[in-house]
């Protein structure tokens, strides 16, 4: 069922291709996979959902699509249904190249679901690489300002990264013997598979640098910003609030069970980094005078949160917490990123610009789409009650697990201290931004700008209405997780 | 039926085609082409049916002192399957450039004179075919000269063009000499051992007393058999005669020769590496070699512009990933597949995604005159599906996943890996992310750069049913490559 899932998006591109109506397949698709993943989300612990074709005999590969026991994917998966709907509802294709447009989208989403749903190694990094390309393609055909150099950059960043990972899963992949993940992380469990400190530090070295280019984990980070200002809005949508997590997802399910010796050998480097993104790039975000080149920031600062969790659990693999933590926040940040991007899509159509010097009193003229755009900017803040919010919560608590409170603090808590900074950070410059778009007196390109029409509310609806249910009730997907 | 049967009916073929071509003469001769690989692919069915001497030990074919220079196992197969199948690729290609060939011929307004380059290629493929089964390395020299001999003329068949004929005569001078370096070495070969049989050569390489000699004579032959693979030191021939030659034989160059050059490696090296004294330096010998081939044909290709020459560097960096798995010298396990399998499964896929690139490169040439990475620009705009074609058929020689290149770059890097060759697997991923380099400049030309006015380039039909038969398949061997391999069991 899990291959259905896989191959809905496919089947539509293949038909766009074919000269269906590109608009209709791929919506007939997207909301097919949304009501899929739904019903996933009731009975993933069938055995219905999974399916392992034998592709090559030596050495054993297969097609295989499940969920783990460990629930992780079945979230993931959530995740990239839930935007993938949104995306292909947002924004407007321009004139002659819908077809484009919308394969992009559905392709980018078919590897999404592909990398997330695979149980086996070769096509969880296979899939990955499939949404690449459209993602650097639209960039580089539809995207704004310097396109060409900025997808050419972003090609050449995640094509590196993407290498240097290969390199540690191959490596991986040999000393295992197998390419099914399961096995692997069983063998890992129960100490058939040891793997001696000295290549555990060497594959953790390749794996955090190639999934940390994937995630913008500084200092690789420096392609996402100007993509996703230049990027149109789904894919902006679809890389930063869906694509973009499997180099963390990667993490936490072959690093952290596979070389935790090696993991916990770097997590000094580790924790400057990711003090690097929530700190500097936090400042940087504060210094953007575009709303695009904001909210692409922000995305870069927030992954450091998440990578806080991961150090949690690699300095403290006892630690409980610290996975929830990582999984409920990057859906959190999977949905409210693709709702800011969905919704600044919206303010520059109507207004003609992003840029938050020529914006201000939205509010007025464009009431809806500032309610919209506050909770979803309250949202990226951490406000409670929204979903994000009970991602940063436990992130926090989890760098303090196993921290008896006598002793003094470990580098972990020193780290989760300072990045608490960042909460500051991101309400400075969130706030800002919806003072400079919406509040205060009406500026020319906001006197007569429209508000945003119902077709466009379904999709920040459905967004919203997901932040609201895990943050009132994170338990919808923690319960996965048990 | 007896397998050397293959060899005897396209050799019959080739001489049927050129007598034909000499007493019908018609306007057109594509027809040649299209009886050319009609024939061959009757012969490609009856490889289905070929057998060697132990399936029917009682025949009296099964005696004759041929075997003693013929063998017929799955790889032998598998190779002349691989040359039949290039060479109909290559007819077919040429029916669709036979605008450009009649332009730099005698009679620039007719095609006459255009017949024999539908001729000349069938000998060419009965030569790989026979490298396929070469058991003796007298037999294997001969055949390799039919092939090269034949790739003189064809190289330089545009003879009213400055290039072509530039092309020739570097193609002629070095395979010349990469010929005395290969007659030179099997001297060395016989004259340590005393045999030139491939069977006998592992016992004769244990025992020898001269090993040191041996082993210069097997250097000097791999130098030779360079010359064919497009491997360092021999690479020098290959961007100036790429460029220069006729595409379909540029294509047929670097599918067939390479793939010919390859197989006659394999055979040679096989007893050298299952011989405890020469194994050693051998595989050392293999892996500076390609180290060497990967650094040089992926690092040259970064600055270039034009596509062909492109293509030229390319065939160069792809023979320094298959001496790679040469390099690992791993032999066939329960887990995992042994070089020679992953070297013939490359080239397959190679053939695949190269001859794909050859066939639209062709009709680029032909209908914007031009065959620059600049004369791509613009191409998704105007010609959408070709453009994706070409994508997906780029991004399978980068070895993007989901393609059939990545399942063998991926084979090539575990059996280096495996093997423990950590100086080869470093510089393979160099060549690796340079190669994703050059290659997407090319998909970025034709997706990001605005083509101007250029027209459309439209396919001929049999171009069109090459170019998706080609790329689909190579999607289709991305997810499931079994069938490739199970050609080679």
């Amino acid at each position: 069922m899990l291959a259905i899932l896989v191959l809905l998006p496919i089947l539509a591109f293949v038909a766009i291709l074919l000269g269906a109506p590109a608009r209709l397949a791929a919506l007939g698709a997207s909301v097919a996979n949304l009501a899929l993943g739904l019903a996933a989300a009731f009975s993933w612990k069938q055995s219905c959902w999974s399916l392992s074709l034998p592709v090559l005999e030596k050495p054993a590969l297969h097609l295989a699509f499940g969920f783990f026991s460990d629930g992780m994917n079945v979230i993931m998966v959530l995740l990239t249904v839930i935007v993938t709907v949104a995306a292909v509802l947002t924004g407007k294709a321009p004139e002659g190249r819908e077809k484009l447009w919308y394969s992009s989208s559905l392709l980018i989403s078919a590897g999404a679901l592909g990398a997330f749903a695979a149980t086996d190694l070769f096509f969880f990094y296979a899939f990955h690489e499939l949404a690449l390309i459209p993602t650097f393609l639209m960039i580089g055909i539809l995207g704004r300002g310097e396109r060409r150099v900025i997808a050419w950059k972003i090609t050449i960043y995640l094509g590196l990264g993407s290498i240097v990972l290969l390199a540690g899963l191959v490596w991986l992949a040999n000393l295992a013997g197998t390419f099914d993940i399961p096995t692997m992380v069983a063998a890992a469990k129960d100490g058939s598979l040891t793997i001696d400190a000295g290549t555990q530090k060497s594959i953790a070295a390749l794996l955090i640098v190639g999934f940390g280019t994937l995630v913008s984990l500084f200092p690789f980070h420096s392609w996402a910003a100007p993509a996703y200002a230049s990027a149109p809005a789904p894919v902006a949508m679809l890389h930063a609030g869906v694509l973009k997590k499997f180099g963390l997802y990667g993490l936490l399910r072959l690093a952290m069970p596979l070389v935790p010796a090696g993991m916990q050998a770097w997590l000094t480097p580790l924790l400057v980094l990711l003090l690097g993104n929530i700190l500097w790039v936090g400042y940087v975000t504060v210094s953007q005078k575009r709303l695009d080149g904001m909210l692409g920031n922000s995305s870069v600062m927030h992954m450091g949160y998440i990578f806080l969790a991961i150090a949690a659990l690699a300095a403290f693999p006892e630690n409980d917490l610290a996975k929830p933590a990582a999984i409920l926040l990057i859906f959190a940040h999977g949905v409210s990123i693709a709702l800011l991007f969905g919704l600044s899509d919206r303010i520059e159509r109507a207004t003609g610009t992003l840029d938050l010097d020529e914006l201000g009193g939205l509010a007025k003229s464009a009431p809806k789409l500032a309610f919209l755009f506050g909770i979803a900017a309250m949202a990226s803040i951490g406000l409670p009650g929204l979903a994000n919010f009970a991602g940063e919560v436990l992130v926090f608590l989890s760098a303090f697990r196993g921290f008896d409170g006598m002793s003094s603090l470990g580098p972990v808590q020193i780290a989760c201290i300072l990045s608490i900074w960042g909460v500051v950070i991101s309400a400075v410059y969130m706030l800002r931004a919806y003072r400079n778009v919406f509040q205060g007196p009406a500026v020319k390109s906001t006197e007569s700008a429209a508000d945003i029409p119902f077709a466009d509310r379904i999709p920040a609806a459905l967004l919203t209405i997901a932040l609201f249910a895990v943050g009132l009730y994170p338990n919808l997907l923690l319960q996965f997780l048990k | 039926m007896p397998a050397y049967y293959l060899e005897a009916l396209t050799i019959t073929l080739g001489l049927l085609l050129l007598m034909a071509e000499a007493f019908v003469s018609t306007k057109s001769k594509a027809w040649l082409g299209l009886a050319a690989s009609a024939g061959l692919l009757v012969i490609l069915c009856l490889t289905a049916l070929a057998i060697g001497p132990d399936a029917k030990p009682d025949a009296a074919w099964a005696k004759w002192a041929l075997w003693d220079f013929y063998r017929f196992d799955s790889l032998a197969r598998f190779y002349k399957i691989f040359a039949l199948v290039t060479t109909i690729l290559v007819l077919l290609l040429s029916i669709d450039y036979r605008s450009i060939l009649a332009r730099f011929t005698d009679h620039p307004e007719s095609e006459n004179g255009t017949g024999e380059f539908y001729a000349l290629p069938i000998f060419a493929c009965a030569g790989m075919m026979f490298l396929a089964s070469a058991k003796d390395l007298a037999g294997a020299f001969v055949a390799l000269e039919l092939v090269t001999v034949t790739f003189y003329i064809l190289v330089a068949y545009m003879r009213r063009n400055v290039g072509s004929l530039e092309a020739g005569v570097k193609y002629l001078i070095l395979g010349a000499l990469s010929t005395g370096f290969l007659v030179y070495g099997i001297a060395w070969v016989y004259g340590a051992t005393g045999t030139m049989s491939l069977t006998a050569l592992q016992a004769a390489a244990e025992t020898t007393k001269s090993l040191p000699a041996l082993l210069f004579g097997v250097a000097l032959v791999m130098v030779g058999l360079g010359f064919k693979i497009g491997a360092v030191p021999m690479q020098v021939w290959i961007p100036d005669v790429y460029q220069g030659a006729p595409t379909p034989t540029t294509a047929f160059l670097s599918v067939g020769s390479k793939a010919a050059g390859f197989v006659l490696t394999l055979r040679f090296l096989e007893p050298f590496l299952a011989a405890e004294t020469t194994r050693g330096p051998v595989l050392t010998l293999l892996l500076i070699l390609a180290v060497a081939t990967l650094l040089f044909g992926n690092l040259a290709a970064i600055p270039q512009t034009n596509f062909k020459r492109l293509l030229a560097y390319s065939s160069i960096a792809h023979a320094g990933f298959l001496l790679l798995a040469l390099a690992a010298g791993t032999a066939e396990t329960a887990t995992t597949p042994g070089s020679a399998k992953v070297v013939s499964f490359y080239l397959a896929t190679y053939l695949l995604m190269t001859l794909g690139v050859f066939f639209i490169l062709a009709q680029v040439r032909i209908q914007r005159d031009g065959e620059a990475i600049t004369d791509f620009n613009g191409l998704g705009k105007s010609s959408p599906m070709l453009a994706l074609a070409l994508t997906v058929l780029l991004a399978a020689l980068a070895g993007v996943p989901l393609t059939a290149g990545f399942i063998g770059k991926f084979y090539v890097f575990s059996l280096a890996v495996g093997a423990g060759l950590w100086v080869g697997v470093g510089v393979a991923f160099i060549a690796a992310a340079a190669g994703f380099y050059y290659y997407l400049n090319v998909v970025r030309a034709m997706w990001w750069s605005d083509g101007g006015n250029a027209a459309p380039v439209s396919l001929p039909t049999l171009t069109k049913a090459a170019v998706a038969v080609l790329t689909l398949s190579t999607l289709l061997f991305g997810f499931w490559p079994e069938p490739i391999l199970a050609l080679l069991r």
